[in-house]
């Protein structure tokens, strides 16, 4: 009765134990089956003419993406120029002033609420702000909604960042009659300057794999951007339609921008991580 | 004097310092709500014309000009779903994994592999759905579905490889290593001693979890669930390449279909008249209200587990 009882419960544990390996095997094989094959299909597309070349038309061979890599790397850019110093200062409230009042607690939630609200609604809401009254779909409108993506995570993790940095510093500096600001300023930044550095660049890097919400602001473009007020050629939207084309040259870079979207992101997170680690293994 | 003096600039300066950093937190909550009021305001034209049945009526033609959400939000619902069956046992099996299970030396790095997965951009999903996953399901497993189970309104449409149950799986790969990675670090919140004393009592490794672990997280749980359905729900790259873009209500998870985020990826640049471009916009708000009530309890939840740790 009672052996039957105890094979019956270690049976049940066995069971689940086996289950739950094999669930982070699936993950492992997951993540290397789509790395594989991006690498496999993109990898060979990569060559000088990538980054150098525009996009030719179907059928004719060689071309690239370079109008494409430029249009993405600029309107990042231009994205992080906007959400950063806003999301910086938003979040130096929240860790400073924000703690436990309620006007804190509602920015808190709902940074972190936008931090996974649909992209592709923000790219709607850019285009009725700014594309509509404007007539034309731009790169500034595609670096706007990037913005807004970023702004939450921005917020959040100068919050974290913040926090971090340990109120004894805090109180010696106020002590020796440094003023709150200049305090911050040269003190609690100071100290928080690498961890904010690393979560803005994964914020940065997490929002240049976007494309849901540049579909109706900065559309795309075949030829070299002349300025940020004119439709935009970036990565990500020329990858959707480059897939979804019937075209075996076009699929071919698709995969190239695969490759090169998805190796960028990860190693921006690898490396995030690397220092983020170091950093703290220190006493 | 010229301490004092000094003292009080810094004290007004404080002040001014202080202003601004919450002028700037106040801008987000502002962005929030000028983004509902402008999206509620541009979908006015449709809400007139169509009322509550635009929730209710599956009509979505741009020629009679006749648009009803019912297809779409049960192509969001359905793949959502298939998504949420799919991922929640797997996310909680590898969270089980990497909190309990896994020799140390292992946590980190397939901890850090599972969150990789969560960095790469959607897109790259929903090709590689498109160019693997599709052909698979084509080939081999809605065949056998459908040879073995038509009789089942679910699988009663032809194979086609892209449709709903592609889009599903597509959308779980995406969500398990969010609700993987935060469940696991519910599960790791768990303190020592409590774990240690059902072990004392002789539980089982299955004992413990069961019984303890996922009491004391229950509510971590239930917003990484949350958090994982609120991404489900909102997602489009990843779902735009393989639910195969088509308008007609069918319960089985083998045909084409459309969801919110999918509809508007395909048809907002080429809406032309008014009323098109604000049925899609009241899309958008439909899909904006519904992710923001998803969330807010995710967050909720979430809230609430800091809390106890805090304590």
């Amino acid at each position: 009765m009672l052996n039957s009882r105890t094979f019956r419960r270690q049976f049940i544990n066995r069971f689940v134990l086996i289950i739950s390996t094999l669930a982070a095997l699936l993950g492992i094989v997951m993540l290397v089956w789509i790395l594989g094959d991006v690498v496999l299909r993109g990898f060979g597309v990569i060559n000088w003419d990538f980054f150098t070349e525009l996009p030719v038309p179907p059928g004719e061979t060689g071309g690239g993406l370079a109008n494409a890599i430029v249009g993405t790397l600029v309107m990042t850019i231009a994205a992080a120029l906007m959400a950063v110093p806003v999301g910086v200062m938003a979040g130096t409230y929240l860790s400073e002033f924000g703690k436990h009042n309620l006007f804190g607690r509602l920015v808190r939630s709902l940074s972190d609420i936008l931090v996974s609200a649909p992209s592709i609604v923000v790219g709607v809401f850019v285009y009725l702000i700014m594309v509509k009254t404007m007539g034309h779909f731009s790169g500034w409108a595609g670096s706007v909604s990037l913005a807004i993506l970023m702004l939450p995570v921005v917020i959040r993790t100068t919050e974290e960042m913040l926090r971090l940095v340990p109120g004894e510093m805090r109180e010696s500096a106020l002590a020796l009659g440094a003023p709150y600001w200049n305090m911050m300023m040269n003190i609690v930044f100071r100290a928080a300057k690498n961890g904010m550095a690393t979560g803005i660049m994964l914020a940065v890097a997490r929002v240049a794999g976007e494309t849901a919400p540049l579909l109706f602001t900065a559309m795309n473009s075949p030829y070299w951007m002349q300025s940020m007020n004119e439709p935009m050629a970036n990565l990500t939207v020329t990858l959707f339609n480059y897939a979804m084309s019937p075209y075996n040259d076009w699929q071919e870079l698709a995969w190239g921008a695969a490759f090169l979207i998805t190796v960028s992101v990860l190693c921006v997170n690898i490396i995030t991580r690397l220092i983020l680690s170091s950093g703290r293994s220190k006493p | 004097m010229t301490t004092a003096s000094s003292g009080r600039s810094g004290f007004t300066a404080d002040k001014l310092f202080r202003l601004l950093t919450a002028a700037f937190a106040a801008f987000i909550a502002i962005l929030f709500i000028v983004m509902l009021g402008v999206l509620w305001h541009e979908s006015q034209p449709a809400i007139d014309k169509f009322g509550f049945s635009f929730l209710t009526s599956s009509d979505w033609n741009p020629v009679s000009n006749e648009y009803g959400a019912l297809i779409a939000i049960i192509g969001t619902l359905l793949t959502t779903l298939v998504a949420m069956l799919v991922a929640l046992p797997v996310s909680l099996g590898i969270a089980l994994f990497l909190a309990e299970i896994s020799p140390y030396w292992l946590r980190k790095p397939v901890g850090t592999a599972i969150e990789l997965l969560a960095a790469i951009p959607s897109i790259v999903y929903g090709m590689w759905g498109l160019f693997v996953v599709v052909p698979i399901m084509a080939d081999t497993v809605q065949p056998w579905l459908y040879d073995h189970f038509s009789f089942m309104p679910l699988f009663s449409t032809p194979p086609i490889g892209i449709g709903i149950l592609t889009a599903g799986l597509v959308l779980a790969l995406m969500i398990i290593p969010f609700i993987a990675s935060i469940t696991r670090d519910v599960f790791l919140m768990c303190p020592q001693n409590l774990k240690e004393s059902a072990y004392g009592l002789g539980a089982t490794n299955w004992e413990v979890v069961k019984d303890v672990m996922i009491p004391y997280g229950i509510k971590g749980i239930v917003g990484a669930i949350f958090l994982g359905l609120g991404r489900a729900l909102g997602e489009t790259m990843a779902v735009t390449f393989v639910i195969g873009n088509a308008y007609h209500l069918s319960w089985s998870l083998l045909a084409p279909g459309n969801s919110i985020a999918s509809t508007l990826a395909n048809e907002f640049t080429e809406a032309d008249g008014k009323l098109y471009t604000s049925a899609l916009i009241e899309l958008g708000l439909v899909l904006f209200l519904i992710t923001f009530i998803v969330l807010s309890l995710a967050e909720f939840w979430l809230h609430s587990t800091n809390k106890k740790r805090g304590a």
